[in-house]
């Protein structure tokens, strides 16, 4: 029996502990806002925090996450209104949307560890989100926006 | 011609419970007025547009066309509510069915707004006379007297006002107005086109709410992770799933059979593994053990593939264009200059791989996808499971990216035929190696170009020959030569040359093709713009300068074969405002200042592609083999634009788009078999190597609107290695550029 937190809320697991953390969440708890992009670790669409730090969810086991407190998109502020999701509103970031919330969850970890990123730590800390659309330029404005600094 | 008639419709049988009883509903039918050969429909009169009123006052658009990241879930409802008179606020969006009666719902060739923007006005204006006339028997004034404005009817001699949701039922018994008598808005009086509205999913998707196909779940569901012959056309012969069943989870294992000729968009066929998570499933999946027939594309190797293609093109192919003498141009000439390109097969990759829930229950089929066509999924599903299109229900969700590959409903397909065999819904979810083993690629071009100079270097004579195997392979394998393909940018070169041939050689087909964004404009563009430049430096010529000569004088082309040019075309080829992109795109890059040194320069490219004009400059840096994209300047005439936030959106994604295409997108094949298989080795464009900014410049325009999610990528590959000659004296001819700097 694995037990975590998702989102604040205890949770108890008894399913194979090789499962990754992105289906326990999608398929058994129907938090579906961290995608499926590439099951590899390659693309960031299954960004989650775990205790507050990105981690790629599809390939985390759940093993890796006992005791752990998971924060998904769905948990990351309680009315959309955490300032990189506020950022992303006013820059109009998303086009098809599907990889924004890995997007965004990364950012939040990057903005956690260094509150006022320059470009390079921008490039650094996103690189591992694809955005197919290729609204990157859109993201590093946003970034900025919400640690307020210069766009 | 394009031509609408608006109609009160029975709500019978309409839209299952979108509105209520007492709403009043309209509806407007669409002809296209004009389509590329690559997605031309039957021409039939099919209501298309629908707008619901209220007796709360809220009004209902149905987004018929499927949102993929371009916001036309927002701009086309934002044109009905302008005409409309709606408040934004008040406005609801309900995703329509697939359903023949919208007209096309196939959104792709940057159709939507410049199919439907005139049908969309015709919609609102028709409910907006029709409550003024309400509001006018009901005050028993003259009509002249009451007019609509934010969601309310107001006399303007009483200042008396009546909101929308107290006129629905009596305007519900107003007389329809004929086209003639509607009015509509100035452009002056606008509040909503033209200007910028958040995307009606927005909240949504920050929040991680959004449903994409990934994340459709009905009760009862089972999930399905299916291997597919890995070699296009490849049988199954046996296998053993003793292996998978030992996975926690899955509880069965089932084949789909494989296609008939020609493969149009019907599943592969394969072994599916059933399981009570996706996760289960694709583990289940990988302890499968297969015995494939291979069948007849075993050997596809890309190498020798391309040799075929090239020497194909290096002899006299198919003429498709022929202006003046060519080949009597080339034996008086003095300077000859030729040279070969190549840009290999492409996949989509859109970030959320194919997926699809289905249930077969009672004869009928209801799926919930994520697809560009809703109406194909209907048509290949029937034929799959064996019933009629008007029994598949298809629910369409948002789509985490389409690109053109979520047009063709083979996974659709997949889960339906698996759901008719379990007896329950079935979820089908493709992991991202089958999204790029199994794509409809983006077609391989071989192309060879030839053109002789005068003294100036100006091109007398102009040879193209383009080699690639032709979309129409879907529809019979063993078509080999390009249509449709080539009016997009080879036979509508609009460079002012008095002998033109341009020629199209015959391919074999071995894996499935498709469209990709912008299609066969990719190639192409690459090819004529980057030879254009390869001209202009042999004269030493300044590119942009070069480039105007060669487009000649502002003129008006007709590409419409002669039979079909009855009355003006909306639509024609307009050389000023070709012209026009390339001045802007070089003054606001900074053109005639910014001269090449240490490594960086600026490259130009201008094409015109579903009806839009773009001139791109592109700066590069390029560094010990490395190349960074420091800005992007995109100038475009688009006509007229509803949102130029979305405009800009479509440019921006654009130039990553072409940028992944130019620097690293490849498919290639050994032994039948796709070699690629995840972003590893298909890397597209990250944050660090895309490029950092583009700019885009709208050019204010009141043309009729024309296509925007796609003309932004052809430019983007011969830009940027334009300004690689330029920076570098590398000239690259055969893409991606990849290792090629080092």
């Amino acid at each position: 029996m694995i037990q975590l937190t998702v989102n604040g809320s205890m949770r108890e697991y008894d399913g194979d502990p090789a499962m990754p953390v992105l289906w326990y969440l999608r398929d058994l708890l129907e938090l579906t806002g961290a995608k499926f992009g590439c099951g590899a670790g390659l693309c960031g669409a299954c960004t989650v925090h775990v205790e507050g730090k990105a981690i790629r969810s599809c390939v985390t086991n759940m093993s890796d996450v006992a005791g752990k407190r998971i924060t998904t998109i769905e948990g990351l502020s309680a009315n959309g209104d955490h300032p990189l999701q506020k950022a992303w509103r006013a820059a109009n970031v998303p086009q098809c949307g599907y990889c924004q919330a890995g997007q965004i969850m990364q950012a939040a970890s990057l903005l956690t560890q260094k509150p006022k990123p320059t470009d390079h730590d921008i490039d650094e800390a996103m690189q591992g989100n694809i955005c197919r659309c290729g609204t990157y330029q859109r993201i590093r404005q946003a970034v900025k926006m919400a640690a307020g600094v210069r766009a | 011609m394009k031509s609408e008639s608006i109609t009160l419709v029975s709500r019978r049988g309409f839209l299952g419970g979108v509105f209520s009883a007492g709403a009043l509903v309209l509806g407007a039918a669409a002809l296209p007025l004009r389509s590329l050969a690559a997605t031309t429909k039957d021409a039939t009169w099919q209501p298309s547009v629908y707008l619901g009123l209220e007796p709360d006052g809220r009004v209902i658009i149905i987004a018929h066309r499927s949102e993929m990241g371009t916001g036309i879930r927002t701009a086309l409802p934002m044109i009905v509510a302008e005409e409309l008179e709606a408040d934004w606020k008040r406005v609801k969006i309900e995703q329509a069915i697939g359903d023949k009666k919208y007209g096309s719902q196939d959104t792709d060739g940057s159709e939507s707004i410049r199919d439907f923007y005139d049908p969309m006005r015709e919609a609102g204006a028709t409910a907006r006379v029709m409550l003024e006339g309400a509001a006018a028997s009901k005050w028993g004034v003259p009509v002249s007297e009451c007019q609509a404005k934010n969601h309310e009817v107001i006399h303007t001699k009483s200042d008396r006002k009546l909101g929308f949701g107290e006129l629905v039922a009596l305007a519900s018994k107003q007389p329809v107005p004929k086209k003639e008598q509607l009015k509509f808005k100035s452009p002056a009086e606008y509040r909503y086109v033209g200007k910028n509205v958040p995307i009606t999913d927005l909240d949504d998707i920050l929040a991680g709410h959004a449903v994409f196909g990934m994340d459709a779940r009905v009760p009862g569901m089972v999930y399905a992770s299916i291997e597919h012959p890995p070699v296009f056309g490849g049988k199954l012969k046996s296998f053993d799933d003793a292996e998978s069943h030992k996975v926690r989870g899955v509880s069965k294992t089932l084949t789909i059979p494989p296609f008939t000729p020609p493969y149009g968009f019907q599943p592969l066929g394969g072994v599916a593994v059933i399981a009570d998570n996706t996760w289960a499933a694709m583990q289940g999946r990988r302890k499968l053990k297969v015995d494939w027939d291979l069948g007849p594309n075993a050997s596809l190797d890309s190498a020798a593939y391309k040799k075929t293609l090239q020497d194909t093109a290096r002899k006299a192919c198919k003429v498709a264009r022929n202006d003046g003498d060519v080949d009597a141009a080339f034996k008086k000439a003095g300077k000859v200059h030729e040279a070969e390109y190549y840009v290999p097969h492409l996949a989509h990759a859109s970030m959320e791989p194919p997926v699809a829930v289905a249930e077969f229950k009672n004869g009928k089929v209801e799926l919930w996808t994520s697809t560009q066509n809703p109406q194909a999924v209907q048509d290949t599903v029937a034929k799959a499971v064996g019933i009629k299109p008007e029994d598949v229900t298809c629910h369409v969700t948002l789509l985490g990216g389409g690109f053109g590959r979520k047009s063709k409903p083979d996974y659709c397909a997949e889960a339906a035929v698996l759901s008719k065999q379990l007896g329950k819904p079935v979820k089908v979810v493709w992991s991202r190696e089958d999204d790029i083993r199994f794509d409809f690629y983006h077609a391989v071009a071989a192309m060879y170009l030839k053109a002789a100079v005068d003294e100036k270097g100006r091109p007398t004579a102009w040879l193209q020959r383009s080699v690639f195997p032709p979309i129409a392979s879907q529809d019979n394998v063993a078509e080999k030569y390009g249509s449709f393909e080539l009016d997009m940018g080879w036979n509508d070169v609009p460079f002012d040359i008095p002998n033109f041939r341009a020629e199209c050689g015959p391919a074999d087909t071995h894996i499935r093709i498709g469209w990709m964004r912008s299609v066969a404009n990719i190639p192409h563009a690459f090819a004529v713009q980057s030879f254009t430049d390869e001209l202009a430096a042999a004269a030493g010529r300044d590119r942009v300068e070069y480039l105007l000569d060669v487009l000649g004088k502002p003129r008006k082309i007709d590409l419409r074969a002669p039979a079909d040019r009855k009355g003006p075309d909306p639509y024609i080829l307009d050389v000023a405002r070709m012209r026009r992109v390339v001045e802007i795109a070089a003054e606001q890059s900074g053109w005639a200042k910014k001269k090449p040194g240490n490594g960086r320069a600026l490259g130009i490219a201008v094409h015109r592609s579903f009806l839009t004009y773009v001139a791109t400059v592109v700066e590069v840096e390029v560094d010990k083999g490395n190349i960074r994209i420091p800005s992007v300047h995109m100038a475009l005439d688009t006509g007229k634009v509803i949102h130029p936030d979305r405009v800009r959106a479509q440019l921006e994604g654009a130039s990553v788009f072409g940028a992944s295409i130019a620097l690293m997108g490849e498919i290639t094949a050994a032994n039948g078999r796709v070699s690629q298989s995840n972003f590893n080795n298909y890397p597209v464009a990250r944050m660090n190597e895309a490029p950092v900014e583009t700019h885009v410049h709208i050019v204010p325009s009141s043309a009729p609107p024309a296509g925007v999610g796609e003309p932004g990528v052809p430019p983007m590959s011969p830009a940027i290695c334009n300004a690689i000659f330029a920076a570098t004296g590398k000239r690259i001819r055969d893409l991606p550029i990849k290792k090629q700097l080092a």
